[in-house]
């Protein structure tokens, strides 16, 4: 599985009440919650991200709250991918579960400028960097979490499951 | 092993787990909120299970946005209620019934030592002070759990906080964690658990023990553990519930790494904007002029906090041009301040009093923050936004210092008021 975009870049402990902030909660609509991702640092961010993006980002993205509604706003602004040095685990386990890939990577934040035009190999955890014309590598993910993200999510992974051999 | 491993061992019904290793456990509790439920029920629909796993082993409490600010949380807290009826789901705690979710869990007797216990919130690690292994999980996976009692786990890594010396008088053990965030910094346990140990914790308070494992997910700790000992027991066994075992830590148990901290000098502390590990003694932000003083919150708003608030209250009125909001965590918790007359102390001292919700540590309603206010807050985030406008400032404290800091008009050592 591919995925391409441009990069946009954000820091370490980029928490979940800057991702889609709490009084914004109320509604189920991914659309809707899509419209306030990132709002705190970049209030322009779902404009920018609709053209599919991937985020680049430093240690412990995703901090804080168990809400899913963090990943969600961000697959559905257009965030294809977030590759980033160290993800908070609750956050990390939510966008495999909502089938959006998200890979760890070691200094990434030094090797991507924003625009970078980033490929991202699933499977193998290589990223190639259009742009700068270089390509590294990021953790591989475990076969069964790939297996979640290539199904689209843990509900389709566990349907499929489910369903007599 | 340690009592993390340990757990996570009888969980998968193995002898023996190591750090690193997957496991697929079996979960002694779920616990959803209305923030997460909802995404966990409309998720569970589509997965095509029909029943949960377990309807004794769910628990569902309305706390985030309760009584229903908006038409939009109304139809959320309608979600729940109907799930939990079509459900069987008995452990259901509506408006009017428990209060904020980890205080319910606690004091309802849904937490045991031994247990493994999940919760679609994120402060789900609180459970550690029972010596349970809670740890937050999101709303797909909860629907996973909902159906099937099992989830896949990795086993973290240990560290080990061995905390010895007496805290000084209206020094807290929300000083005690602060200063720990501070050490470890937001993203010092990403993974691991954090066991909290050594003679500090041992003659600490089981609320006192809900706050600091509560701060654990400040640091990315999967979960926050204190072994059980007969604080815990006693708390424990005067509540219904489960029957259970007794897990603890080897003697011999290994640990990534083991931190020695004293706390015999430790100073009151304050957690600054805009990161929970911007902490800093109080006596290098006295001064900063505050609007808005809240405590509650599963971190700090049971009774002992709402004592230590009397206390200074009593005798003395908050300060012309600040609001004080309290907001006992749970309708127990209420109940014992209104027999006390520590509700009264408060609405004499001109202090607000909220009823038992997440409120305004959340930021969802009751006290949000306008553009350029600042709060200090006895509550665990004090993330951009978090409490309302993008452009407030929130500093997180002991209950001491922020009832001080709203008798003063300005952040203050609660020692100052002493005597």
């Amino acid at each position: 599985m591919q995925v391409y975009g441009e990069a946009v870049i954000f820091g370490d402990n980029i928490n979940t009440d800057i991702i889609v902030p709490g009084k914004y909660l109320t509604t189920l609509n991914p659309e809707e919650l899509a419209k306030h991702a990132m709002e705190g640092l970049d209030p322009d961010f779902a404009k920018k991200a609709q053209g599919g993006v991937i985020i680049v980002a430093g240690r412990n993205f995703g901090c804080g709250s168990s809400r899913e509604q963090a990943p969600i706003a961000l697959k559905y602004a257009g965030v294809r991918c977030i590759l980033a040095e160290s993800f908070a685990r609750i956050f990390y386990r939510n966008a495999i579960n909502i089938g959006l890939p998200i890979l760890e990577c070691a200094s990434v934040s030094s090797k991507v400028d924003l625009g970078d035009h980033l490929s991202v190999d699933l499977a193998e955890g290589k990223v190639v960097n259009l742009t700068k014309n270089e390509s590294f590598q990021a953790s591989r993910l475990p076969s069964f979490i790939l297996e979640i993200i290539e199904d689209g999510g843990l509900i389709e992974n566990f349907k499929k499951r489910l369903k007599p051999k | 092993m340690n009592i993390a491993e340990k757990i996570l061992a009888a969980a998968s019904g193995r002898d023996q787990v190591s750090p690193g290793e997957i496991v697929e456990a079996k979960v002694d509790m779920a616990m959803v909120n209305e923030i997460t439920g909802p995404l966990t029920i409309e998720a569970f629909h589509k997965i095509g299970v029909e029943r949960v796993w377990d309807d004794k082993r769910i628990v569902m409490v309305l706390d985030h946005q309760v009584p229903a600010d908006s038409v939009k949380s109304a139809e959320l807290h309608r979600i729940m209620r109907q799930f939990a009826r079509e459900q069987s789901i008995r452990n259901f705690y509506d408006v009017g019934l428990g209060g904020v979710c980890h205080q319910v869990m606690a004091e309802k007797g849904h937490v045991r030592p031994g247990e493994l216990i999940v919760g679609a919130d994120s402060h789900t690690c609180t459970y550690g002070a029972f010596g349970a292994f809670g740890t937050g999980i999101g709303s797909t996976e909860m629907a996973a759990v909902f159906g099937t009692g099992k989830i896949w786990l990795r086993v973290p890594e240990s560290i080990r906080i061995d905390i010895s010396g007496s805290l000084q008088r209206f020094v807290t053990p929300k000083d005690l964690i602060l200063n720990t965030v501070g050490m470890m910094g937001a993203d010092g346990a990403v993974y691991k658990a954090l066991e909290f140990a050594g003679p500090t914790m041992e003659n600490m308070s089981v609320s006192g023990r809900m706050t600091v494992c509560n701060m654990a997910v400040e640091m990315g700790a999967k979960t926050g553990i204190i072994n059980p000992d007969e604080t815990t027991l006693s708390y424990v066994r005067s509540l219904k519930g489960r029957p259970f075992g007794e897990l603890k830590s080897d003697a011999d148990a290994d640990y990534e790494r083991t931190l020695n901290m004293n706390v015999d000098n430790l100073e009151p502390q304050v957690a600054c904007p805009p990161t929970v590990d911007k902490v800093k003694p109080v006596s290098d932000v006295e001064g900063v002029p505050i609007n808005q003083a809240f405590i509650g919150s599963c971190t700090n708003g049971r009774l002992e906090d709402l004592r230590l608030a009397a206390g200074f209250l009593k005798g003395n009125k908050v300060k012309d041009g600040v609001r004080m909001l309290i907001t006992p965590a749970s309708q127990e918790i209420y109940l014992e301040a209104l027999r006390e007359g520590l509700l009264e102390v408060f609405v004499e001292a001109r202090a607000y009093i909220c009823n038992p919700t997440c409120g305004a540590c959340f930021g969802g309603h009751m006290g949000l923050l306008a553009p350029g206010e600042t709060c200090i807050s006895s509550s665990n985030r004090n993330f951009i936004g978090r409490m309302g406008s993008h452009e407030a400032k929130i500093y997180l404290a002991s209950p001491a210092t922020v009832t001080v800091s709203a008798i003063m008009g300005q952040i203050t050592d609660p020692r100052r008021l002493e005597g």
